[in-house]
């Protein structure tokens, strides 16, 4: 399985999830895992998704997310997993 | 599965502390395109270069959006060109057609340097690596991303002194048809003894004769997220902060292995290897001088500042090597003046002198790299320095290097400025007392006792 790993870090607002799982969810992209924190008005939310059946690119899904969160005023980061699997696995 | 606090970790690196890929380098062998007839020979070679390099910066972009990481060079590096040219040059100008060739290529392909045009003569010059040599200060000042390199010594076959003598003055000549640009040319042009076939890092990259048609080697970096690692571990003893500079020279290596697997992967190029480098900028916070302020000096270049960059040398060596499959090039830390903010402060403060840096490159990679010296040093006296500094790779069986610039119209006190990644420099005071007769004896230092292993 592909797996994506999607941050959202900014100020807090109605809607920002909604806004990045709407994306995700015209783009058949499935959330396997969600942990999310608010600490002092700044929202803080990680998602790990499986990307096995979208038919867009990682580049473009990145490049995508992150205008989405641009559009609400957070930043929004997708990654590939393996970068934190190669990391902090051995 | 991977938890918040390690993909923080890992983003804080990249967004906080300049974790970067330094550089995905595309070796290219050029064996294949020589030819006797010039226009040919240059024609082979745009050709090869151009098809081979054409996704090597759009695979680059795609990686750097896949896994959240800049890569912030993308580069090629050949075959010496000394060696792809000797049928066909019969002039140092029909090598320069060639050096105008290779910028062509790289700017068609949009990359940000190409190295290799380089000779090796460790041991003598044929005629033709001599008209090499000869016209690297007129390549150097008519192409933009072209970079030099000459290796004049190894451990096996000891310095070639004609070559040292000869680099001296091609050193002179570059800074002088550069000198409109602070002699920015020679920061393009680095002297080598015991060059590794297979390095990554600019100006010195070419793809020895030991390799194959093509290859991805990458160079990491991040003295940013060391420096950051040892804040939390100030006044432990060396144990801790040696384990440290591991484990974070570790997590590191990773991200540039995976980065090597991936472009490898994409371009159907085989990988080669990873260079453990710590590359600084002149970026604040991504320096290794300031790791060693952090280690526990005031300033780069007080006593104990060779034992502190041999340790960090080291324990960068031994964190990396089990993190990648295949380790090569350079590995080690970077020490260059003007691309180091706090490596100028020292010298602008006085702490750090080029007999210092001499020191320090007997323990680090690569040697005395990025310094600027007085315009009206003579030929002879930067010969001298080249020597030395070969005779330290050579002795010590390690790879060291010389990248130094005479500012010419500029003397001690001033600045030179280069611009972007290679920063600026303050013009550092050369010892004047003279080496000409030295240098002038011509002919080569034997190979020293210990390269007899066999």
């Amino acid at each position: 399985m592909k797996k994506g790993i999607i941050t959202v870090v900014g100020k807090d607002c109605v809607g920002i999830t909604a806004k990045v799982c709407t994306y995700l969810a015209e783009n058949q992209i499935n959330i396997l895992d969600i942990s999310q924190t608010i600490v002092q008005n700044y929202f803080n939310m990680m998602m790990v998704v499986d990307m096995d059946k979208t038919e867009k690119k990682f580049s473009e899904v990145a490049e995508e997310l992150k205008e989405v969160g641009l559009s609400i005023g957070v930043d929004v980061h997708c990654q590939n997993e393996e970068i934190f699997e190669k990391m902090h696995r051995l | 599965m991977i938890n918040v606090f390690e993909v923080n970790e890992t983003n804080k690196m990249i967004q906080e502390e300049n974790l970067d890929v330094r550089t995905i380098t595309l070796g290219i062998s050029l064996l294949d395109c020589v030819d006797s007839n010039l226009d040919v020979l240059n024609q082979n070679i745009y050709d090869k270069i151009t098809t081979t390099a054409k996704d090597l910066v759009k695979v680059g972009e795609e990686i750097e959006q896949e896994f959240g990481i800049p890569i912030v060079n993308k580069r090629i590096s050949i075959t010496p060109v000394s060696l792809v040219g000797a049928s066909a040059c019969k002039s140092p100008d029909d090598y320069v057609s060639i050096a105008k060739t290779l910028d062509r290529a790289a700017k068609a392909v949009g990359i940000n340097f190409i190295g290799g045009y380089s000779a090796l003569v460790s041991k003598a010059m044929t005629k033709s690596e001599e008209y090499l040599i000869r016209s690297i200060p007129k390549a150097l000042a008519s192409t933009e991303f072209l970079c030099s390199s000459v290796n004049v010594g190894s451990t096996k076959t000891g310095i070639n002194m004609d070559a040292v003598k000869l680099c001296g003055e091609i050193v002179k000549e570059t800074a002088r048809m550069t000198k409109e640009n602070d002699s920015c040319g020679c920061s393009k042009l680095v002297i080598f003894c015991n060059a590794p076939d297979d390095n990554p890092f600019m100006a010195g990259a070419f793809l020895g004769v030991t390799e194959g048609d093509a290859v991805i080697n990458v160079g990491v970096s991040g003295p940013g997220v060391v420096k950051r690692a040892l804040e939390k571990v100030r006044g432990e003893n060396f144990e801790v902060l040696c384990e440290t500079i591991k484990k974070t020279a570790f997590k590191v290596t990773r991200v540039g292995q995976l980065v090597a697997g991936k472009a490898s992967q994409k371009l159907g190029v085989p990988f080669g290897i990873v260079d453990l480098s710590l590359a600084p900028t002149p970026t604040i916070g991504d320096s290794v001088a300031e790791i060693l302020e952090e280690i526990g000096l005031e300033r780069v270049g007080a006593p104990g500042t060779t034992a502190a960059l041999a340790l960090l040398n080291d324990q960068v060596k031994k964190g990396g090597v089990m993190a990648s499959s295949y380790v090569g090039g350079l590995s080690g830390a970077f020490i260059p003046v003007s691309e180091d903010q706090g490596m100028i402060d020292a010298v602008l403060e006085g702490a750090l002198t080029l007999e210092k840096l001499e020191a320090m490159t007997c323990v680090c990679s690569v040697g005395l790299d990025m310094i600027a010296i007085p315009g009206k040093t003579s030929a002879a006296t930067i010969s001298g320095i080249i020597a030395d500094e070969m005779a330290i790779g050579m002795i010590n069986q390690k790879t060291t290097a010389v990248r130094i610039i005479p500012v010419i119209g500029k003397d001690v006190g001033e600045q030179a400025e280069f611009g972007g990644l290679l920063g600026y420099a303050p013009i550092m005071p050369v010892n004047e007392f003279s080496c000409e007769k030295f240098i002038g004896r011509g002919g080569r230092i034997p190979a020293p006792i210990h390269s007899f292993k066999n």
